[in-house]
């Protein structure tokens, strides 16, 4: 344990000493996982709030291939697209393979799934309570579903941040598709397991509890806002 | 009198039960309040009219057709303003927005909330969110309006102010149907009763004579042992 | 409620800024490379350098030998620059480039315990590698198709073991990079061949130290090779040509001849 407290100060000097490479990783983090955990949101929550309000053929399948890829192995995911985004695959011309762009579409493909999944749940409480009122207003099904994905805004601020801690916390995707280069792919997560493989566990842990520091305060910020939320609103 | 709707042989089963069972029935009156015990379906006939529910027998006509609109027992707000809550209904049928909002404040003032405009719907008391519900049907000015034990869970105070509106409702021209548990606020409010017992259809009687005169024992039995 | 104009908006822009801010146009080449080089701080030392000269921005991706061969087989990267001529040979012969030149060399080493247990230690490779399969001591394996594993499995054949048939529970396969088969090894006390780089810059040590060293047959060559244009016409031929000209230059040779970790130097420039 003492190891632990060791790496832990160190990680606040790091910090402290506002070491620049350092904050450059934290920022491509931050920016990457944010980045795709909004373009997941904008394309999971449509996706959830329809698997929860429609009525069409093959729903219930949709539901269980959504449940089920809520465990997508990332490795799996970064393999497939780097195989897209490999020169020699079919995206290959666009020159993505080992930018942070390529690590955005990996975690959307990663997170997507997630936010779809969890949407579905929340909507479909939501469809419940509303289904009735909204339908006797005249809403359609399409409409009543984004309706209730804004009613619902705060709950889904936790579906959010579900995805976005599986984002920020991966390394198998974004060490395939980003290459884990120095000063343009290298993340949080990336730069632990490198340091892991250098040996120097000290840093490798300080690295890791600077991480678990920053998802922490997020989650908090947004546990905050949740409630300051649902006082105002209701 | 001319009758605005028709059910005939009406009919909804859920696996084995029958919960809406041959219903046969004409409405031509302005306010009609269907009567009867727990679990005699008035709910479900109800929704049944207002297209909320699909009927597994029979069929419903409106000879021509009515803008309708319905409140619950249970107010179901979304977390917005008052003010919104009540244009959204009106936003759903097309409203310009300049008409919305003339039409959501007018509905508010009816029932006597004006204040509440901005206020947080879902943060409004029981009773108040009751009116709101009723200024938001109110709004689509229906020419049919549905009303599903409007008052069941509201105080006695709330359910004056709610029996107000409904009178007023009635009196500006639009028609209700409405089930309720309260025979008096059915005295009050309509001018015929439909009464349901078992998902069946027992008696449609104009309200005077219901209450002094059922024709069926079932409704004699339910009347005396409402009023104690 | 639909989702208010200003907040669609708002996120909109949001999105478009962080893909716009993920696409800055950056003169760069992608190299293909090894840990050793990589983890043993040699890239973070030799590519400013050549950047300052030249404006080129070089990322490295730093892989297994096998893998960086098998990752430029896909046009992924515009120069390779690995350590095992056997399976480079093959890469050209394979016509994925048409030029391969040697850079530098350093050497393996024999780690293992300080204690010695299977009493490996000396100047021969081979008879180490002997000992240490007639001890059944614990040793590491690579077994990821790297550069270093490929020289490891040369040794015991050329000990005259055929590790096939004699591997047992002491051999440990663990189809890692250096730098977690050395932590493996550190936590089982184990042998295990790594390159000096990596080691020299390796902190989890435990209870490893060298073993054997200075043995000729220890002898790591790099070499480099442009990927073949005509294969993949998205090659940077001219940025990437300017590397590999740089590397076997004299410039290029000094350089890698001042990298010095604790006043030791890593890597011994030799293009011809």
């Amino acid at each position: 344990m003492q190891d632990v407290a060791a790496s832990l100060a160190l990680g606040a000097q790091l910090v402290a000493a506002g070491d620049a490479r350092l904050l450059a990783i934290i920022a491509l983090s931050l920016e990457v996982s944010v980045t795709a955990t909004l373009f997941s949101c904008f394309l999971g929550m449509p996706i959830g709030s329809v698997l929860s309000v429609g009525r069409f053929a093959g729903r219930r399948t949709l539901i269980v291939l959504f449940n089920g890829f809520m465990g997508l192995p990332p490795v799996v995911v970064g393999l497939i697209v780097y195989l897209l985004l490999s020169r020699a695959g079919p995206l290959g011309r666009f020159g993505l393979l080992f930018t942070p762009t390529a690590m955005v579409i990996a975690q959307t493909v990663l997170v997507t799934p997630i936010i779809a999944a969890l949407t579905r749940q929340v909507i479909e409480g939501e469809w419940r309570e509303h289904r009735e009122q909204l339908r006797s207003l005249g809403a359609s099904r399409l409409r009543a579903g984004r309706t209730l994905l804004w009613n619902a805004r705060f709950s889904l601020t936790t579906t959010a941040l579900a995805g976005f801690g599986r984002a920020i916390a991966e390394v198998g995707t974004v060490m395939i598709v980003g290459g884990n280069i120095d000063g343009v792919t290298r993340v949080m997560t990336t730069t632990i397991a490198l340091e892991t493989s250098k040996g120097d566990l000290p840093l490798a842990l300080a690295l890791g509890a600077i991480l678990i520091a920053i998802v922490l305060a997020i989650n908090a910020a947004a546990y905050a806002f949740k409630q300051w939320a649902e006082r105002r609103w209701g | 009198m001319e009758h605005w709707l028709e059910l005939d042989g009406l009919g909804l089963t859920e696996g084995d039960v029958r919960i809406v069972e041959n219903v046969t029935l004409k409405i031509g009156c302005s306010s009609t309040a269907i009567l009867g015990p727990n679990g005699a379906g008035k709910s479900t006939l109800l929704r049944l009219m207002h297209g909320l529910l699909h009927s597994s027998a029979g069929r419903i006509a409106w000879p021509r057709p009515l803008r309708q609109a319905m409140v619950f027992q249970r107010p179901i707000m979304l977390r917005a303003t008052v003010l919104a809550n009540i244009e959204y209904g009106l936003r759903l049928r097309g409203h310009p927005s300049a008409e919305q909002r003339r039409r959501a404040l007018a509905a508010l003032d009816r029932v006597g909330l004006p204040e509440l405009a901005l206020r947080q719907a879902r943060r409004c008391s029981g009773g108040e969110q009751q009116r709101i519900a009723l200024a938001r049907a109110w709004a689509l000015e229906p020419q049919v309006l549905f009303l599903d034990e409007p008052t069941a869970s509201l105080d006695p105070a709330s359910s004056r102010e709610v029996e107000r509106i409904i009178h007023e409702i009635v009196a500006a021209g639009t028609k209700i149907v409405m089930t309720t548990h309260n025979l008096g606020q059915a005295r009050r409010l309509a001018e015929e009763v439909v009464y349901l017992e078992g998902g069946r259809l027992l008696e449609q009687t104009p309200v005077a004579d219901f209450f002094t005169l059922p024709q069926t024992l079932a409704a004699r039995d339910f009347i005396r042992e409402e009023v104690g | 409620m639909t989702t208010p104009d200003n907040v669609r908006r708002a996120l909109v822009a949001a999105l478009a800024c962080f893909a716009i801010g993920t696409h800055a146009e950056e003169r760069f080449i992608t190299v293909a490379s090894t840990t050793s080089t990589e983890q043993s701080g040699l890239f973070g030392y030799l590519l400013p350098i050549f950047e300052k000269l030249t404006g080129i921005q070089v990322r490295v991706l730093a892989l297994g030998t096998g893998q960086a061969l098998d990752l430029a087989r896909r046009g992924d990267a515009d120069v390779v620059f690995v350590h095992d001529k056997p399976a480079e040979e093959k890469f050209l012969a394979e016509g994925y480039s048409t030029k391969r030149q040697d850079v530098m060399y350093n050497d393996f080493i024999l780690v293992g315990p300080k204690s010695d247990p299977a009493k490996a230690a000396g100047r021969d490779i081979l008879e180490g590698f002997r000992r240490i399969e007639a001890a059944q001591a614990p040793f590491v394996s690579r077994g990821d198709k790297s550069g270093t594993n490929a020289a490891e499995l040369r040794y015991w054949k050329m000990a005259g073991i055929d590790i096939d048939a004699k591997r047992g529970s002491w051999y440990r396969d663990t189809g890692s990079g250096m730098g977690p088969a050395l932590n493996t090894a550190s936590a089982m006390n184990a042998y295990i061949l790594s390159d000096r780089g990596t080691w020299l810059n390796f902190k989890n040590r435990g209870d490893l130290g060298i073993v054997v060293e200075g043995d000729s047959r220890l002898f790591n060559q790099y070499g480099v090779m442009l990927v073949n244009p005509v294969r993949y016409p998205q090659v940077k031929q001219a940025d990437g040509q300017k590397f590999v000209d740089w590397l076997v230059s004299p410039g290029g040779q000094q350089a890698i001849a001042g990298y010095k970790v604790g006043g030791e130097q890593l890597f011994f420039p030799n293009a011809k």
